[in-house]
């Protein structure tokens, strides 16, 4: 087996599951949005192992994933922009960055129906 | 175990304890030093992967200029964040932990039992790179052999603006994006401002011309170009242009208009859409790629500049 | 080397789906290029050409000739990237040129561009040809990552719609679906990394054709499937959709509700049925029947419960989202294996019946929300007369949804049916039903307020141009005639599955649904029902009256337990769960 497969293959999965934890569990859009990058790291180093495990014709990387890496990448860097952008805006229209919908009113408790 | 596997276990171990950092610490700002500091180390592994073009758009791209987006936010963001106290519930915490933990647990298993000898494609791309004259084989691929996901990948970076411009005040609208920078003139961003971007303009047209043959591209090339750009704009030696431009959004477009004009000529005149001609493929990638750095650099300024602010004049 | 098969070289006429996705994209360039001033223009220039497009593929041989391939770049997979359209893409092609074509003309007074406001409409005009693209692209791509470059161009697309009003609820709703549609996505991408390293390519054909029950094969169908869940808002991962729905422009729900969700799930049938229809076996489709089942009746209640017109569409949209998924267990054939046969056939039906019919019911509503200034169900006394237009097309969207005939749900509801007794599973044919008898339920709910006459005149707030009521009319009368078209050319439609219009069947066909339905509305609407006025409901009332309270208050409880599903966290840990179950249940069937 090539170098460095294995201990970056555990690496990654790891940074899958600590991403999706932080994706969960933090209050904070912000932490969301950097949870997020950890848990696309981690899929692009996953790409990265596949990539690397296929080696061959004097490559040390498959270049194919290696590319759908480089477009990911580029893709979750535009993703964060626009959160981050969509964050600050709404900072600045409510004051406040929390996601939770604000106390839903529920007038319905006559079911007579008058 | 040899010295190269020592290497990569504490490698992989700063990388998880920074991963960990960044999710398990408190304050959001501390956080986000830790995912940039992760970012420039995960560039490390994908050398050691032997991936370089990943690395040094990993290091461009995911650390450089995401880690800025990043902490501008966190220090915009500080006060905010802070009131945001209410904690999840210790059972979701405990469900949470439980859940991703098994992901991982399956995921590494999955891993594991990867089949050996891996399929690759590799061969493949060295048997067809004849077709365009370039030796990078991940150029290759990302322009050629796939070039339809990345002319619709630099459609999705252009969506990003529209999005985030869209994020305007009406008033603003048109205007330029985010806040005008002022910088003390004879202070040290200022003169770095004035330093490094005649160096890093030709750091980034060099990444961009190698690409051809060694690890390098558009993109790599076009984040230096960017943060060149953002640099003279915070040293406040440059405002950002107002939106409504005509000049600004025509650099935005020329990368994927030009990649589709040229793949329309292919479908139209050679073979397939998005086929080259094999005389002339080395010109017209290289064309093509001299567009995408310029709405690259443009795209990814403008992103972290964010939207409209003030108006034009 | 093998000699390239038939579903690896270019046929002819393959160009036509190059040119579906790159006339959209040109169109996005040009109006990002000339502007402000210019982007409607731009938009209804490119609108004929794609619809023109979609025609010519419509009409290229069909089905039995074998898909229309392309290889873009002339590279074969797996090296390059092949673009397909069988009968599946082709009828979701279609339809979504219609639908974007009534919405553009819908907008075009809506998003005006010479007003001072140019921001709006700059990006209304931009992101609609950019949904068009990713769907296009989503509909005829053959590779899986092409599909996910596609399906992040839709949420792109989508997420700013939903907030071009810049209100802070609208912002938190696209923040909301913008978070969980990256996470659903990364899922999806995560799989997508699996299946390459296991098989060496991306391309839907070849990876059919390798495809074996290993385990890594097994955990990346789990993980795709519940990115794509989270993506389509499948039940219990639906927390972005209401808010989302509701809260955009009218023209952008439509969009929204009617075709953005069926990306996803289109994805979803590419993964099952072509990709790898031998994995999932009989204990998954349940499941996804499940919550599809529990989409039905979770989304329903809570659509009768609500008191904005605009929210119980949204709601209704969960509900007919669930309503796809049944076609899953019925599909599976006696070896354990997916097969593309008439319960597809409904199911793809039904998709895009709703997309019209969803797509009619938000413009209507959309004209008289601009009409009365408010969308609230009890305020809708005497909007008949006003809007009649509007209320006739959101009455016969409303319709063509129930199921009643001719219309495209009734069809979809046939051919599944007749599955249900093929297969033996006669739980499902219950669901059906049910479904069927829900969808009434909000629509009569809403048609008796709107058809009651009001005692004072409504006022008008706001302009009603007929170019708001036309398209809307027209999609409802699209879905409400989609039973009569010739499907056997695009979908496996078994001979002899034609409507019977007439006689005893038909007519317990119409009523059942009406009556059940109209039963739901009055025992799990929580507010004044508008014929409560009259003298007979008064000697009833005391029968009625106990069994109402009853089950309006199980009605509160299954809105508790949404609002608690919808909540970040829960929906979080729902996603993981799913997705656990998912990969659980395909272990143990294979």
């Amino acid at each position: 087996m090539t170098s460095g497969v294995t201990v970056f293959g555990l690496c990654a999965a790891a940074a899958v599951g600590l991403g999706l934890n932080g994706l969960m569990t933090s209050p904070q859009p912000l932490r969301k949005i950097i949870a997020f990058n950890l848990l696309g790291s981690g899929v692009f180093l996953l790409f990265g192992i596949v990539g690397r495990r296929g080696a061959a014709a004097g490559f040390g990387n498959d270049p194919v994933p290696q590319a759908l890496v480089i477009t990911g990448v580029v893709v979750a860097f535009s993703a964060t922009a626009l959160a981050i952008a969509l964050l600050l805006r709404l900072l600045k229209t409510s004051g406040s960055t929390t996601l939770d919908d604000p106390a839903p009113t529920s007038p319905h408790s006559d079911p007579s129906g008058d | 175990m040899n010295i190269a596997t020592v290497f990569e276990i504490v490698l992989a171990s700063v990388v998880l304890g920074l991963a960990i950092w960044t999710i398990a610490v408190a304050e959001t700002y501390s956080a986000t030093v830790g995912f940039v500091a992760y970012s420039l180390l995960v560039a490390l592994i994908w050398v050691r992967l032997d991936a370089v073009d990943v690395a040094l758009t990993e290091a461009a791209i995911g650390g450089g200029l995401g880690g800025v987006v990043l902490l501008g936010a966190a220090a915009r963001l500080r006060d905010a964040e802070a009131l945001t106290v209410e904690q999840a519930s210790p059972i979701v915490r405990m469900s949470a932990a439980i859940l991703s933990a098994s992901i991982t647990a399956a995921l590494a298993f999955a891993i594991l039992l990867l089949p050996d000898p891996a399929p690759t494609l590799a061969p493949t791309v060295v048997a067809n790179a004849g077709a365009t004259g370039m030796t990078n084989p991940v150029t290759n691929v990302l322009m050629a052999f796939r070039g339809m996901d990345t002319m619709l990948e630099k459609v999705v970076l252009l969506l990003a603006i529209v999005g985030v411009w869209s994020l305007a005040s009406d008033r603003a609208w048109g205007g330029r994006p985010g806040p005008r920078h002022q910088a003390d003139p004879n202070g040290v961003l200022a003169f770095l401002a004035r330093l490094l971007p005649p160096a890093g303009i030709v750091v980034g047209v060099y990444i961009l011309w190698t690409g051809a043959d060694h690890p390098g591209g558009a993109f790599q090339g076009g984040a230096v170009l960017a943060s060149m750009w953002l640099l003279v704009i915070m040293a406040g030696l440059a405002d950002t242009p107002p939106v409504s431009s005509r000049w600004l959004r025509l650099i935005l477009v020329a990368g994927p208009g030009l990649f589709l004009a040229i793949g329309l000529g292919g479908l139209w005149l050679g073979p397939a859409f998005l086929s080259y001609p094999a005389a002339f493929a080395k010109p017209l990638i290289l064309g093509i790629e001299v567009a995408m750095i310029l709405t690259i650099a443009a795209t990814l300024g403008l992103l972290l500049a964010g939207a409209p602010e003030r108006s034009s004049q | 080397m093998l000699p390239p098969a038939p579903a690896l070289a270019t046929t002819a006429g393959g160009f036509l789906l190059v040119l579906s996705i790159v006339a959209p994209v040109a169109g996005i360039l040009l109006a990002f290029v000339l502007g402000d001033r210019h982007v409607r223009q731009v938009a209804f220039t490119v609108i004929p050409i794609g619809l023109a497009i979609a025609a010519a593929i419509l009409l290229a041989p069909p089905e039995s000739d074998g898909p229309l391939v392309y290889l873009l770049g002339a590279w074969p997979p797996p090296l390059g990237v092949a673009l397909r359209a069988d009968g599946l893409s082709t009828v979701m092609l279609a339809t979504t040129a219609v639908v974007i074509c009534a919405v553009a003309v819908f907008a075009v007074t809506d998003f005006r561009p010479a007003a001072a406001d140019a921001r709006a409409p700059f990006a209304f005009w931009i992101l609609l040809l950019a949904i068009w693209a990713a769907l296009n692209t989503i509909f005829v791509g053959g590779d899986l990552f092409t599909l996910y470059v596609a399906l992040e161009l839709l949420t792109f697309a989508a997420v700013p719609l939903v907030c071009l009003e810049g209100r802070a609820e609208t912002l938190r709703a696209a923040l909301r679906y913008l978070l969980f549609a990256l996470l659903g996505s990364v899922l999806y991408l995560l799989g997508t990394a699996l299946l390459y390293g296991l098989y060496g390519t991306l391309d839907i054909v070849l990876l059919s054709r390798r495809v074996t029950a290993v385990p890594g094969a097994l955990i990346a169908a789990a993980l795709m499937t519940t990115g794509l869940l989270a993506k389509t808002a499948l039940f219990p991962l639906h927390l972005w959709l209401p808010p989302a729905h509701a809260g955009a422009p009218a023209a952008a729900s439509a969009i929204l509700s009617g075709l953005v969700v069926k990306g996803s799930f289109f994805i979803l049938l590419r993964l099952w049925f072509n990709v790898m229809p031998g994995l999932p076996g009989f204990a998954v489709t349940q499941l996804l029947a499940a919550l599809g089942a529990g989409a039905i009746v979770v989304g329903s209640i809570v659509a009768l419960r609500q008191e904005r017109l605009k929210l119980l569409i949204a709601y209704s949209t969960l509900a007919q989202i669930g309503y796809l998924f049944l076609m899953f267990p019925l599909a599976v054939d006696a070896s354990g294996k997916l097969d593309s046969g008439g319960a597809l056939a409904g199911g793809l039906l039904q998709a895009v019946s709703h997309a019209t019919a969803k797509a009619a019911m938000f413009l209507a509503v959309g004209s008289i929300y601009a009409g009365l200034g408010h969308d609230r169900i009890t305020g809708l006394r005497g909007v008949a007369r006003a809007l009649p237009l509007s209320v006739l097309a959101f009455a016969l969207g409303g319709i063509a949804l129930m199921g009643i005939q001719p219309s495209g749900a009734s069809l979809a509801k046939e051919l599944l049916l007749e599955e249900t007794a093929r297969t033996g599973q006669w739980w499902w044919a219950v669901v059906l039903q049910a479904g069927g008898m829900f969808t009434t339920g909000y629509v009569v709910l809403v048609l008796a307020h709107a058809l009651m006459p009001s005692d004072q005149p409504v006022v008008l707030t706001g302009p009603t141009p007929l170019s708001r009521d036309l398209p809307a009319l027209a999609l409802a009368l699209c879905s409400l005639l989609f039973g009569l078209m010739p499907w056997e050319r695009y979908l496996p439609v078994p001979y002899g599955a034609a409507l019977k219009l007439f006689g005893i069947d038909g007519l317990v066909k119409l009523l059942l649904p009406v009556l059940g339905g109209a039963a739901l509305a009055i025992l799990l609407s929580p507010g004044p029902l508008p014929v409560i006025s009259s003298a007979s409901w008064n000697t009833l009332r005391s029968v009625v009256g106990l069994c109402r309270r009853c089950s309006v208050e199980v009605g509160r409880r299954v809105e508790r337990g949404d609002e608690v599903l919808r909540q970040w966290p829960v929906a979080c840990i729902s996603l993981l769960l799913v997705a656990l179950l998912l990969a659980a249940s395909m272990f143990a069937s294979n």
